[in-house]
């Protein structure tokens, strides 16, 4: 017996709705946040994710009644994410019954943001999101990464929804962040997301190994198999996925039992 | 109905522990009012945040707690559970309420063990507390903290096993604790809850 590996369904919201697209683009319709989040719950999951990916303050508002309706219904950890930029918002969700709030952009460009977050509301309660991408010219100081091919590289920060590199080191910026408070990393790879071809095992290796916090590994898992190895050889402490879960083609059911069927533990009486 | 006070003193998520109490057949309040928590029939200590910001912000209510517990049952939730206690090691040494004896330390550095202790993890049951009527040993709870209760076991109702065994709910007297979230255990937790509400009727 022991802690439980988490198995955690994202919802990216648009205007209190979800979305999902592929690469971060292509958005597509995929129904009501907390109809959804229920239905997870009722499946086993772990946890909750909502990332909201509007930026209109009509959009926030309907991001705050959709915590509100999930924190009504729901008895499980929400984690929320998008567009924090002061410990004002983290305050308004925590207070509409988030549990976690997350911090990608606004954390890169004003890093005490995170301090600020972890000495207010405890460590536990900031989420360091990074969306990193592999970048080949290798230069001083970058963390490398061995690829399976052989090859090296290493892994880039991108902001503003993987639409802006920042030239800083992934692997360095995570430990940063770990440093300044924060309680778990929610990493997603740019190369692997959406692609539907598993989770970035090297960097979420070697992140995982590099800090002493929780990692979240997201972005790409196309089977349930993908789950194993992002705990496995990821090292993950928690596996996320969206568009498996929202189009039906698995349940977090489905994955649990595989993965206690191979010895990795889950959590699943509930 | 069985009215709960959640003694507002502060930060972080209570509206959880509200819908939770409320889910479970309580009526909740959320009140720092000294008047309100003495008509209730239990109370409800949260806890998200750091230990000494949440004592100094509980300074007020103090007094009012320690009148309750002499007569009716105050549940304590993670930081909530930890302030229990007498002193705690969190960012220095500082004192906590007292109502149970012990010491809240922070988890050491271990190999494979990432800190905070985060997720699912099992409650063992050390006896036959009221708080876990209807709950099975090993059940499945959700935890969120890098310290812990190191209490005896006289007053350990359930301990879990993470880098070192801890006190995974504490009870002394009129004082319950849980270092994890029953408002965030699905419906174990709830079922905690109801528990608790049933002590307090």
């Amino acid at each position: 017996m022991a802690l439980t590996k988490r198995i955690i369904p994202c919802l990216d919201l648009k205007s209190g709705r979800v979305v999902k697209g592929t690469n971060f683009l292509g958005l597509r319709d995929a129904g009501d946040p907390v109809e959804l989040a229920c239905r997870y719950n009722d499946q086993g999951a772990d946890e909750v994710v909502f990332l909201d990916i509007t930026a209109s303050k009509e959009g926030r508002s309907a991001l705050i009644h959709v915590i509100e309706r999930a924190a009504d219904e729901l008895f499980l950890p929400l984690t929320v994410g998008g567009g924090i930029s002061t410990t004002g918002d983290m305050t308004a969700l925590l207070r509409a019954g988030a549990d976690k709030v997350s911090v990608n952009t606004s954390a890169v460009k004003n890093p005490g943001l995170i301090n600020e977050g972890a000495e207010m509301f405890g460590n536990q309660c900031i989420v360091a999101a990074i969306d990193a991408r592999r970048n080949d010219e290798m230069k001083d100081g970058v963390n490398e990464i061995v690829m399976p091919d052989g090859s090296v590289c290493w892994y880039e920060v991108v902001i503003y929804g993987g639409s802006k590199p920042t030239g800083i080191d992934a692997v360095s910026w995570a430990k940063e962040a770990e440093e300044r408070g924060a309680g778990e990393i929610l990493l997603t790879s740019m190369e692997t997301d959406g692609v539907k071809q598993g989770f970035d095992i090297p960097v979420t290796a070697k992140i995982a190994s590099e800090v002493g916090i929780p990692v979240i590994a997201s972005g790409g898992v196309g089977n349930i198999q993908h789950f194993y190895d992002g705990f496995v050889k990821g090292h993950a402490d928690a596996c996320l996925a969206a568009s498996v879960f929202h189009f039906g083609e698995m349940t977090v059911r489905d994955v649990k039992e595989y993965l206690l069927r191979r010895d990795v533990p889950v959590r699943m009486d509930w | 109905m069985t009215q709960v006070a959640i003694l507002d003193y502060g930060l972080g998520n209570i509206r959880s522990v509200k819908k939770g109490l409320e889910k479970a057949g309580a009526k909740a309040v959320i009140t720092s009012d000294c008047e309100e928590i003495m008509a209730s029939d239990g109370v409800v200590l949260p806890g998200v945040g750091a230990f000494s910001e949440g004592m100094e912000q509980l300074d007020d209510m103090k007094g009012t707690l320690f009148e309750f517990v002499e007569k009716r049952p105050v549940l304590g939730i993670c930081l909530g559970m930890q302030m229990l206690l007498e002193i705690s090691e969190e960012y220095g040494i500082h004192e906590g309420l007292g109502l149970v004896p012990g010491r809240v330390r922070g988890f050491e550095k271990k190999e494979g063990f990432k800190i905070p202790h985060m997720g699912w993890n099992n409650l063992t049951l050390t006896g036959s507390d009221p708080l876990f009527e209807g709950i099975k040993d090993q059940t499945y709870v959700y935890f969120v903290h890098s310290y812990y209760a190191d209490t005896a076991p006289e007053y350990t109702i359930a301990e879990t096993d993470y880098i070192c065994p801890f006190s995974s709910a504490v009870r002394n007297k009129n004082a319950w604790g849980t270092q994890f979230h029953p408002e965030k255990s699905g419906d174990a937790g709830l079922k905690i809850l109801e528990n608790f509400i049933a002590i307090a009727d």
